[in-house]
């Protein structure tokens, strides 16, 4: 007989654990609407259909969820070397100045198809500069990653503010933006290439850059499972000490798991510089570094989770916002504790289901294994 | 609570309660034809708390004027970050509110873009400009108001050291402190004006602690006056004065009655009155597009004296005060703009 304890088949693991704990979510969270008064259905409807009912609710979903596939995979890369990385928000921002720097020097001289890809490698090679300085204090002076990730926050905002405000303001603006990007350093809207092919679509966000978070994706996965760095990275996240031995220069892997990790991050500014505002401002990040953490840990530092929870993260935020829209009771802080509470079953509270998953698909085992037992003592 | 449609409703999850449900958007749909002459107007806050005391309150209080007054509603909405002003924007000229009124310098792009798509939506922009056809602007001479605040801080001063706490480091708050010194040097040519902002990024607005302690920090350096410019962050200023016995000065909103007797007075920002304005000019066909400047001879800022600061403000104050702002409507007092060249004269 089945006397061990069995692991759960995967389709469970990976499929219906995740449904079951974003329906117990929903059921706290229904009650809690409840509670203030709102129907809990209406509430639902509203968050769900104004996240993906029509088509402009998915453009504003989806361009949510390109930032957090950036930073999630950001996370992510940093996490198989073994490092936390809670600087995605500060290299996003300046992976973002990055970006507004070249196309206010060059939105004039340059061709589209040069400017895009230039500027692009600007986002990728500011953030990943950003992230290399705290990788340098980490690997060769032993400061902790996690404490000056979190520094250079501060010091990305402060630069970011010193910049605008004194720099690269628009003369004559009120608020610290810089002048709008001549046409050829716009990305094109979704809803443009739409109707380019025909087909109408309100006006969001979404723009050509969820095809660079796709890319990413590809890439994240393909290097970190399928080449010889790849492999050194995650081993010296499983045992830094067996990846010395094994001949792997760890202070430089730290400085390439960060610097990738900074690159990715920097690409948010791609969305939102080069593709939704066309202006350099402040705040563009509105804390998509930070999400991204919770975006790595539930997608489980692998690209198709990660994917999948910037769409849970991104349905969110948009629903979110509708919610606390049409409903004026809904304010703003309880959108907030509704995505808290959301985020705490599927991710933190993963696990509170699976015992209990686990004694019923070891009790259907059991009986499964019984049956025929009894069926052959018949015979 | 405002437009709590569903409060009343039985909380019992059953079918028939689907069906209220249900038919709730169109009973508002219904509701909403029938009173299809009058304006549907809608209020978009700056980032941070509706209810900061400040800012955003004194948006919300002309927006409930014109309610009450009226019987007409309103929608608003509070942001959560800077993207969500376009979107806000845009959702309230599909639902065909109208007049929208955007309030504070960060919604500049974002009504820029809406009112372009929406050109039979008439917006209002406060604290920026943005030069549409269907957009009015206000703006605040704030340098008037704080140079009258800063007079009254002179006088009041025992050691010719006056304080100021700002919020973020923009040029809006740089003509803030810039009025405020001039007002300060014209009533008492050798005093000094000490000034801190609290910080760079938008979070200096909602720090009270630290706004506290730039104020104890000034306290020591022999300041006892402190005008705080600061959304939330001046809060704690004010307590910070309160607590050290020295005087404070609030901005936006009357602040007065927060600590009677230990804040001076209030440097009184009218926006109540740019929402109110707008709202009623739109519902009477009114409404012009263009710049408003609102600054001391329009009413738009001033100074604040009730019974809450009667005992702190002598008749001496008081005539000085008002003489520098009947000189400032007449033109014979000039105060400097710092956002006129993004300087201030020294």
């Amino acid at each position: 007989m089945s006397g061990g304890r069995q692991p759960l088949p995967a389709w469970v693991d990976i499929g219906l654990i995740p449904i079951v704990n974003v329906l117990l979510a929903f059921v706290v969270v229904g009650l809690i609407v409840l509670s203030i008064g709102v129907n809990p259905f209406t509430a639902v409807r509203i968050m769900i259909g104004g996240s993906v009912g029509y088509p402009e609710a998915i453009g504003y979903t989806l361009y949510y969820t390109t930032n957090f596939i950036f930073t999630g995979l950001a996370v992510a890369v940093a996490f198989h070397a073994g490092l936390f990385n809670i600087g995605g928000e500060g290299q996003a921002y300046i992976g973002g100045l990055g970006v507004g720097l070249v196309l206010l020097a060059l939105d004039a001289v340059l061709p589209p198809l040069l400017l895009v890809p230039l500027a692009v490698l600007a986002a990728a090679a500011f953030g990943a500069a950003w992230a290399a300085v705290p990788a340098y204090l980490q690997a060769w002076r032993g400061s902790h990653i996690v404490i000056t990730t979190i520094m250079f926050n501060f010091i990305a905002a402060a630069v970011m503010v010193y910049l605008m405000v004194n720099v690269l303001i628009a003369p004559g603006s009120m608020s610290p933006e810089s002048r709008e990007f001549a046409a050829p350093g716009h990305l094109p809207f979704a809803h443009e290439l739409l109707a380019g092919i025909g087909i109408t679509m309100g006006q969001s966000p979404l723009n050509l850059t969820i095809v660079l978070a796709a890319i990413c994706c590809a890439l994240v996965w393909l290097f970190l499972w399928h080449t010889p760095w790849g492999y050194a990275l995650r081993t010296m996240g499983h045992n830094p000490n067996a990846a010395i031995y094994a001949g792997i220069d760890i202070r430089r892997m730290t400085l390439l798991a960060m610097g990738l990790s900074g690159a990715l991050a920097g690409f948010v500014g791609v969305n939102e510089i080069m593709g939704v505002h066309h202006r350099l401002l402040l705040n563009f990040t509105a804390g998509y570094g930070f999400a991204g953490i919770a975006v790595a840990l539930m997608g489980r530092n692998h690209p198709i989770g990660i994917v999948l929870a910037s769409l849970l993260f991104g349905i969110l935020q948009q629903g979110g916002a509708e919610l606390a829209f049409d409903i004026p009771a809904i304010t703003r802080e309880m959108v907030v504790v509704i995505q808290g509470l959301i985020i705490l079953f599927c991710g933190a509270l993963a696990n509170v289901t699976k015992p209990a998953l686990e004694a019923l698909f070891q009790w259907l085992h059991t009986r499964s294994d019984n049956a025929p037992a009894a069926d052959a003592a018949e015979a | 609570m405002r437009q709590v449609q569903c409060a009343g409703q039985p909380r019992r999850v059953g079918r028939r309660y689907i069906a209220v449900a249900l038919a709730l958007p169109l009973a508002a749909l219904v509701g909403s034809t029938t009173r299809a002459a009058d304006i549907m107007p809608a209020v978009v806050y700056s980032i941070g708390e509706k209810f900061d005391g400040s800012f955003n309150e004194a948006a919300f209080r002309g927006a409930e004027r014109f309610k009450t007054e009226t019987k007409i509603n309103y929608r608003d909405f509070v942001v959560s970050n800077e993207t969500q002003f376009e979107q806000a924007h845009r959702r309230f000229a599909q639902g065909g509110n109208d007049p929208i009124v955007g309030v504070g310098f960060l919604q500049t792009s974002a009504v820029t873009t809406v009112a372009k798509q929406f050109p039979k939506v008439r917006f209002t922009v406060i604290d920026t400009v943005v030069d549409l056809p269907n957009v009015r602007s206000v703006l605040f001479k704030e340098h008037e108001g704080s140079f009258l605040v800063g007079v009254a801080a002179a006088l009041v001063s025992k050691t010719g050291k006056v304080g100021f706490v700002g919020g973020m480091d923009i040029p809006l708050i740089r003509k803030f402190v810039c009025g405020y010194e001039q007002g300060v040097r014209w009533a008492k040519p050798g005093a000094t004006v000490i000034q801190n902002m609290t910080g760079n990024t938008p979070a200096a607005w909602t720090d009270p602690g630290r706004g506290a302690e730039l104020a104890k920090g000034q306290f020591e350096r022999g300041v006892d006056v402190v005008y705080a410019a600061a959304g939330t962050t001046g809060l704690g200023v004010l307590q910070a004065a309160k607590d050290a016995g020295k005087l404070s000065i609030g901005v936006d909103s009357n602040q007065n009655h927060l600590h009677p007797g230990s804040v001076l007075t209030s440097m009184v920002k009218r926006v109540d009155l740019a929402v109110y304005d707008t709202f009623t000019a739109a519902r009477a066909g009114t409404w012009q597009p263009g710049v408003n400047v609102l600054g001391l001879k329009e009413g738009g800022v001033d100074w604040a004296l009730d019974k809450n600061n009667a005992t702190l403000i002598t008749p001496e104050i008081k005539a000085k005060v008002e003489q520098a702002k009947a000189d400032i409507i007449s033109g014979k007092i000039k105060v400097h703009d710092y956002m006129s060249n993004n300087a201030c004269p020294q």
